[in-house]
């Protein structure tokens, strides 16, 4: 059906306001229920016992003394999961290989990083449970272990799977190593690009792998009936992602699955993944009662993933005048104990922002003895990118450039082909960076050992499938049902773009998150999709629902449904009969549905294609302690294209809360393994994030270039504000000491011993 | 496990005389309960000494301050005398934790707990401090600088506890300072902490100083080598280069999570030589 849908001329009433977001007074009063917070009758305690050692080999396990304590109904180790087979997948942010995920759910003949799980029990208190994880005999062979990647690439490395031969290299290998695989991108002949530099700037780099330090640690119920249905309770960035991987890893029927999503105290890409849902669904299928396990801040340092460190080698060159004509990029990254990091983004972002003729980004894949990295807010952006940012202030200096002036030669813009492929469609890059151009912030001076850096970043964004569905209450309220866990606002962007498209006042929306069986399946929240994709599904559930409205108003009027138009909430009859019928709201056509058919709803499930790409472009002021390397972050300017800013707020805390992430990344976390190959510093105290009195206000700037592929103009805003921060942060300390710092992160002893060199 | 609460400092030297080497005492509980939680401390006996008003009362008198060791951070805070007369040793105490840790952490277990790096004790060494220690033998006075004897350790015996702390009325023409290095601006463990205390006289000529040191050796340093530096001058650089020279000669620290030796040492002198210009200029401004 056509559907005749009019805004009203000029402003439009809700996108863009700043509304009181519909979970807000239960998250401040600590109503909101997160994944600790469910409880079941007669639900037990799950526990799981960890590998001290970083890599060894598990001779036996003898689960009988923790059997026979009183209390323990279940005793689970890798023997009793399925065995899975090597079968690869790329889904949403990475590549994911059940038989790995399998084998980092639940070690089975190895431990390959201290923390790595090898058993789990339930028992019907904390205590016993606890008594219980000490009574299980684990016998290890302890082997030789490595945590950095340079040595784990080394020949003589110890090897963590026997059966991992390097993918994409020729000839193929016919030795067993730690590098998993190699991944190419690019376009031209970067040598004869060289070639035609006057200047060229090399460099090698390295970053930290880095926890995604969600407040919330991992929490999950599960409970199994004698009938074999599963129900999981979780907080994830995606309950049918939880139901998939369940299914997968504990070979069952995806029917016999239910997830209900929790509130989520923050993901950032690392609860895309299942660790403890399938192991508590088993103990719970063993005893047949729910299973509750909440892993502590130690377990979620040692066990679950953080983004990958790396090291990089970055060449670019340039003429003259401040063109770039080649760059190169080869770029380690540390994958953990199963191969899997996200080279290949790495290798499409690494040159994204510029315009580039001859250009190639080589990605490699190592195992080590740590946690299996996992996706982290623009995963492989922000390590590939910060190198090469850092190299294009380099060069801008060599040039005698300003810095945004070398970028907006060199900036992407609609219709450039992007380094990794495809030509761009319309983005708002060259807007960033004119705003930071134009910000007083670029222009105030600055004082002694100060300094100031910009960099910019690039991201993707995507699309995917979402459900929506509005349900139009009897009083003229609408329930929005969507598939997609608020993890930034999104609960109040997509209820505001619902208003906005039925014509109704912001408040008549109240937006549900539906669980696997109540609302079609929709990809779990990533990738800055939400707003976009699942913003989309809510905007056609809503025309859907008009289509609907526009029916029962022509059954009332007795007219053809042509002739009706929806107009700011209210159905119109069109000119022609407009003189025989008043206008009727949604509330009158719902008080009368039930003789115009039944209720009125409207339903879609898509596959959002054409996310736009995001755009940042960041300022950085620094002052550098002379004496202590004592870096602090005096002023701060993020400038992002947001394509449309549905609720203005949301977008300028994503944007904050990445430049905060960001700087973390830039200026002191860091993981810390000892000799043995344990994590030293696996809570707060030492793994410093920053703390509110670490940063300045960080100040936001809104662009907004429409993605023309949205009715709004939508892109995803969440990824981006990370990217940049690493590498201006690198280049205010570069101004500020006239030392470039190419090893993250940038602590208060490196940048004294740089400065002392 | 055994929680007693007495009300009174004899009844706490008899409850952990009484526990022996299962003893410990629970003053705000910022280390003992976290260490609890841990797995790396368990206790048999516990005895909580916050119901004990000796050991949580200020006291001011013509000769000193008498402060318990169970008063927290966030009520030292409030007297303003103590903070008017002995302000290093009051910022060094309430730079430990965050507003909520303020709420319960105590001198006393601050110095107690052990740690090299604890923010109180290179103050509290500066400012010669005296503990009161009280045990089954009677009571003792002890300077701050011989409690701690190596991580986690220190010299009271079996039954004893310290009680509180004494500081004299600050001299006419003296100040002290404490600062404490760490890459964050708060919610961190000193990577290196310096306290001094001096005395100038009418010329700004140092009489005489205390230069105390935290998390470079086994336990908080008196470093009578720094302080000997900087008496005699009025603080020129070349005074303040030998002191912080001197500072980092006594240093003996190791690498571990929070820093490494060579970085420890150098910002020990560094932090020394702040903090002696910060103690300075506070104490010629106390005529």
């Amino acid at each position: 059906m056509d559907t005749k849908v009019k805004q009203s001329q000029g402003k439009l009433k809700w996108v863009g306001t700043r509304q009181v977001r519909p979970d807000g007074v239960d998250k401040v009063t600590g109503r909101a229920r997160f994944g600790a917070d469910y409880s079941l009758p007669g639900m037990l305690v799950g526990k799981v016992l960890r590998s001290p050692h970083a890599h060894a080999r598990i001779i036996s396990i003898d689960k009988s003394k923790a059997e026979a304590l009183d209390g323990v109904k279940a005793v689970v180790s890798g023997e009793d999961f399925p065995d899975i087979a090597k079968e690869e997948a790329f889904i949403g942010e990475g590549p994911i290989n059940f038989r790995y995920m399998a084998h980092n759910m639940m070690a089975r003949d190895k431990a390959l990083y201290d923390g790595h799980a090898v058993a789990a029990v339930a028992a019907t208190s904390e205590e016993i449970a606890q008594k219980a994880l000490a009574l299980i005999d684990v016998q290890y062979e302890v082997l030789p272990h490595v945590i950095d990647v340079r040595d784990a690439m080394k020949p003589d490395a110890p090897i963590l799977h026997d059966d991992l031969f390097t993918e994409g290299v020729t000839p193929e290998p016919t030795r067993a190593s730690n590098i998993a695989k190699q991944v190419e991108f690019g376009r031209g002949d970067p040598d004869a690009g060289f070639a035609k530099a006057d200047v060229i700037v090399e460099r090698d780099y390295s970053t930290q792998p880095v926890h995604q330090a969600y407040i919330e640690p991992h929490a999950t119920l599960a409970s199994v009936d004698e009938e074999g249905k599963c129900q999981v309770w979780a907080s994830s960035q995606g309950h049918f992602m939880v139901r998939a991987y369940c299914a997968k890893l504990l070979g069952l029927d995806l029917a016999n699955i239910k997830v209900t999503p929790t509130e989520i105290g923050g993901g950032f890409g690392g609860k895309t993944l299942v660790y403890i849902e399938p192991v508590a669904l088993l103990l719970s299928r063993r005893c047949s009662r729910p299973v509750k396990i909440v892993m502590d801040r130690e377990e979620v340092f040692r066990s679950t993933g953080p983004a990958p460190g790396s090291h990089s080698t970055v060449k670019i060159g340039a003429t003259k005048d401040g063109k770039i004509v080649a760059g190169y990029a080869e770029m380690r990254l540390q994958a953990g104990a199963y191969p899997g990091s996200q080279i290949g983004p790495a290798g499409m972002t690494a040159f994204a922002p510029y315009e580039i003729e001859d250009v190639k980004a080589v990605g490699i894949d190592v195992v080590v003895n740590r946690p299996k990295v996992a996706a982290y807010r623009a995963p492989g952006a922000p390590l590939a990118e910060f190198p090469v940012e850092s190299a294009i202030d380099e060069l801008a200096d060599k040039l005698g450039m300003d810095p945004i002036e070398f970028r907006l030669k060199n900036a992407v813009k609609e219709g450039t082909q992007s380094c990794y492929g495809p030509v761009f469609q319309k983005i708002g890059f060259i807007e960033t960076l004119e705003a930071v151009k134009n910000h007083d912030h670029y222009q105030t001076k600055l004082g002694p050992n100060q300094g100031r850096g910009v960099a910019s970043g690039f991201w993707f964004n995507i699309g995917g499938e979402s459900t929506a569905t509005v349900n139009v209450n009897e009083d003229g309220s609408v329930v929005l049902i969507v598939g997609s866990p608020d993890i930034g606002g999104s609960r109040a962007s997509l209820a505001l773009m619902c208003a906005e498209t039925l014509g109704i006042d912001y408040k008549q929306v109240r937006p549900l998150i539906g669980d696997t069986d109540a609302i079609g399946y929709t990809f779990l929240t990533g990738g800055s999709r939400v707003t976009f994709a699942t913003g989309l599904a809510a905007i056609e559930a809503a025309k859907n629902c008009i289509d609907d409205l526009r029916k029962r108003a022509a059954i009332l009027w007795d007219i053809d449904v042509s002739n009706v138009e929806w107009r700011d909430g209210v159905a119109h009859p069109v000119d022609a009969y407009s003189d025989e019928h008043e206008p009727m709201t949604l509330k009158q056509l719902a008080a009368q549905s039930a003789k115009t058919g039944g209720p009125i709803t409207g339903h879609i499930a898509l596959n959002a294609e054409g996310a736009g790409p995001g755009f940042g472009s960041h300022v950085c002021d620094v002052e550098v302690d002379p004496e202590t390397g004592r870096v602090e972050i005096l002023r701060y300017t993020a400038v992002q294209d947001a394509g449309r800013a549905i609720h203005p707020s949301y977008v300028e805390g994503q944007i904050q809360g990445g430049v905060a992430q960001g700087i973390g990344w830039a200026l002191n976390e860091e993981y810390i393994y000892n000799a043995e190959g344990r994590l030293d510093n696996p809570g707060f105290l030492d793994y410093r994030v920053p703390v509110c009195s670490d940063l300045p206000m960080i100040d936001t700037v809104i662009v907004e270039v429409e993605n023309p592929n949205h009715p709004y103009g939508v892109r995803g805003v969440g990824e981006v504000p990370i990217v940049p921060p690493l590498a201006a942060v690198a280049n205010a300390i570069e101004a500020a000491t006239g030392k470039r710092l190419a090893d993250l992160p940038m602590s208060p002893p490196k940048v004294l011993a740089a400065i002392d060199e | 496990m055994n929680y007693q609460s007495p009300e009174t400092v004899d009844d706490a030297v008899a409850a952990l005389s009484a526990a022996g080497a299962a003893g410990r005492v629970l003053a705000g509980g910022t280390d003992l309960l976290v260490q609890m939680r841990s797995g790396r401390r368990s206790p048999e006996h516990i005895v909580d000494v916050k119901n004990i008003p000796e050991m949580r009362s200020v006291t001011m008198t013509a000769d000193g301050f008498r402060i318990g060791a169970a008063v927290a951070g966030a009520e030292l805070g409030e007297q303003a005398q103590v903070i008017a007369e002995w302000p290093g040793v009051v910022e060094a105490f309430e730079l430990i934790g965050s507003t909520q840790i303020q709420g319960r952490a105590t001198l006393g277990g601050n110095l107690c707990n052990g740690s090299p790096a604890a923010d109180s004790v290179p103050a509290m060494i500066a400012a010669g401090t005296i503990a009161v220690i009280a045990g089954p033998g009677g009571r003792r006075e002890v300077p701050v600088e011989e409690i701690m004897t190596a991580p986690g350790q220190t010299s009271l015996g079996d039954g004893e506890l310290v009680v509180e702390f004494m500081l004299p009325r600050r001299a006419p023409l003296s100040g002290d300072a404490y600062l404490r290095f760490i890459p964050r601006t708060e919610m961190d463990i000193a990577v290196v902490g310096a306290g001094v205390n001096l005395t100038v006289d009418s010329a700004g000529v140092c009489q005489s100083a205390r230069v105390g040191l935290g998390a470079v050796a086994p336990t908080p340093l008196l470093v009578a080598d720094a302080a000997a530096a900087l008496v005699g001058s009025t603080l020129d650089d070349d005074a303040l280069n030998k002191a912080a020279a001197a500072a980092s000669a006594a240093c003996n620290p190791i690498n571990d999570k929070r820093g490494t030796v060579e970085y420890r040492v150098k910002v020990a002198g560094v932090l020394t030589r702040r903090a002696a210009k910060i103690a300075y200029d506070r104490a010629r401004a106390h005529a």
